[in-house]
């Protein structure tokens, strides 16, 4: 009897074995598909490290020095970003990127609210669905391609003004690119007209997945179109619309292309944003510091206006 | 749903006006292009003479045939590869999900909404000490790195919405993991990845910042950095300029009017996921 659990017992290491074996080969197996799996990273990993974790180090960097490129930098420390909050000039373009807010961001966004609200009821009609082709044009031609067509509109004899005039306004004409006061709204028209469309439809697609039960339920209860707009529509669109808002603040606060085409800055310094003021201060001007110096000034402040906003969206989803 | 009449009236008219506003640029555009050269036309007005030739003459001044090689070497350099590594990481992170790789993921992240002008000046200098100021390279490789971002969260999102099943039956059928990817992640991927594919080349192709500061030589840029260089050439004879945009846009609207239902979900999709 007890040699025979003897015996048993010494059976038993055998199939210990054997489950820690299992055991083992599992977590080696766990452990070579976890290799292998960051292995399938690295290609990704790499391009991102070389060309965009480097570069924005580098802009931190450079951002502490005087250097013209060429010859030896100098330490400065926090010179340049003492300068940044003197320098009219610099912080205007940081201004004028705000200014721009208001035309890239909150005018589509309000005429797209407007428009989609008012054509929800025929979303899938044919005019509707043309309408999406169409809109959605200025979204895939380069901005320096809209540039250019508004900066013909917009010139002394242009479309607009020449509707201005058919429509008895020909006292207000002017060119509006090169007016001080109306250069940067000029530009922000261009913004609105290339950023409408986009937001437009984003609105209308969230409109459609709404529960048209909710609506009948608010006519039922005597609510008007205002009412329900602001009581079903707006709140069941909070997550389009903070996308909208990021999407367009993004393209205000980093504008480059539209500018660099239109007006390059001018008159003056009435639309110098800091995308343009980075490549002159650091292409030009050979002020490499502080065009760094900016640089990391736009980035952070890009991040500071879009993290709240994701915060809003996911509190929603939550 | 009850709309009135009146409603969907006023939201016809509205609807119309503004598909005007957008296209009367483009039509402002067409009608300029055809005017007399050097001439400064009004801002719509149908010439006396249309002047056809003017297209001819903005392709040979613009160069065109080579502006759109040039175009679609650089889509060739960065669409392709962008695409396979974005997949590749996308799948590890949102399908075999290794320890760590949340970190990772949230590195990735970060990059997402930087703009492209905060990084433009060490770039510069990067390409610079490896001689590739001036060729297509220097564009082609930052922007491999600069789309990252967007492409492995794309591509994850994507793969963590697949549900296990597929994969855990096709290995109890013995597929190792490079058999899984290829055989059925990939196949069952191609609406994302092809969603990915229209917005990166749309991105390429419209890519200005890079090309101005990285590349000099119009006939090694992007189409719109192309474009810029024709209006800083051209930029006094209006309708020579006109038709000169105009031909540059061709490409891009032939490509959108043939595609548009997948372009415009990919970027309606894309900015809702970006």
């Amino acid at each position: 009897m007890e040699q025979r659990l003897a015996e048993a017992h010494r059976e038993d290491p055998t199939e210990q074995y054997t489950a820690e074996n299992r055991r083992r080969a599992l977590r080696a197996r766990r452990l070579r598909r976890g290799v292998l799996a960051m292995g399938l990273v690295v290609p990704a990993a790499v391009a991102y490290g070389i060309f965009v974790i480097r570069p924005i180090a580098l802009t931190v960097q450079y951002s502490f020095y005087e250097w013209d490129g060429v010859t030896p930098s100098t330490w400065v420390g926090l010179a340049n970003y003492a300068h940044l909050f003197r320098d009219p000039e610099l912080y205007g373009s940081i201004l004028n990127a705000f200014q721009l807010i208001v035309w890239f961001s909150l005018v589509p966004v309000a005429l797209g609210l407007f428009t989609a609200n008012a054509i929800r009821g025929f979303a899938t009609s044919r005019l509707a669905v043309v309408s999406r082709t169409v809109l959605f044009l200025p979204q895939i031609i380069p901005l320096v391609a809209a540039g250019i067509m508004w900066s013909w509109q917009l010139s002394t004899d242009g479309l607009v003004n020449q509707v201005l005039r058919l429509v008895g306004l020909g006292g207000v004409t002017r060119a509006w690119l090169g007016d001080f006061n109306t250069a940067l709204p000029a530009v922000g028209v261009i913004g609105a007209w290339v950023l409408f469309g986009l937001c437009m439809l984003l609105l209308l697609a969230g409109m459609t997945k709404i529960d048209p039960a909710l609506y009948e339920a608010a006519r039922i209860d005597g609510a008007g179109p205002v009412r329900e707009f602001f009581s079903i529509t707006l709140p069941s669109l909070r997550q389009e619309l903070v996308v909208c808002l990021t999407v367009t603040i993004i393209a205000a606060l980093a504008s480059f292309d539209i500018v660099y085409i239109s007006t390059q800055g001018g008159p003056g310094n009435a639309t110098l944003v800091p995308g343009l003021e980075i490549y002159y201060l650091a292409f030009f001007q050979r002020e490499v510091g502080m065009a760094s110096a900016l640089a990391v000034a736009l980035m952070v402040l890009v991040l500071a206006v879009v993290l709240p906003l994701q915060r809003i969206s996911r509190e929603d989803a939550s | 749903m009850i709309v009135s009449r009146r409603e969907a009236w006023t939201g016809r008219i509205l609807l119309v006006a503004l598909m005007l506003v957008t296209v009367m640029p483009f039509v402002s555009l067409f009608v300029t292009a055809l005017h007399e050269p050097g001439t400064y036309p009004a801002g719509l007005s149908w010439p006396q003479t249309p002047h056809w030739s003017n297209f001819l003459d903005a392709f040979r001044a613009a160069d065109m045939g080579r502006l759109l090689w040039s175009s679609v070497l650089i889509e060739l350099g960065v669409v392709p590869v962008s695409l396979l590594i974005a997949t590749l990481a996308g799948f590890a992170l949102g399908h075999l999900r290794p320890p760590g790789g949340k970190a990772v993921f949230i590195a990735f992240l970060l990059g997402l909404t930087l703009p492209f002008e905060g990084l433009i000046i060490p770039l510069y200098y990067q390409m610079r000490d490896l001689g590739l100021l001036n060729t297509r390279w220097a564009i082609i490789l930052p922007l491999i790195g600069l789309y990252m971002p967007f492409a492995v969260f794309w591509m994850r999102a994507h793969f963590i919405t697949m549900p296990d099943d597929i994969s855990e039956a096709a290995r109890i059928d013995g597929a190792g993991t490079w058999k899984l990817f290829w055989r059925i992640h990939v196949p069952l991927s191609m609406p994302a990845l092809s969603s990915l594919a229209i917005l990166l080349f749309l991105w390429s192709w419209n890519q200005f910042l890079l090309a101005v500061v990285l590349v000099d030589d119009p006939t090694q840029r992007t189409m719109a950095g192309a474009l810029g260089a024709f209006q800083g050439q051209w930029g006094t004879d209006i309708p020579l300029l006109c038709a000169g945009s105009l031909l540059i846009l061709t490409p891009t609207l032939l490509i959108f009017l043939i595609f548009q239902r997948r372009f415009v979900s990919a970027l309606l999709q894309g900015s809702m996921k970006g």
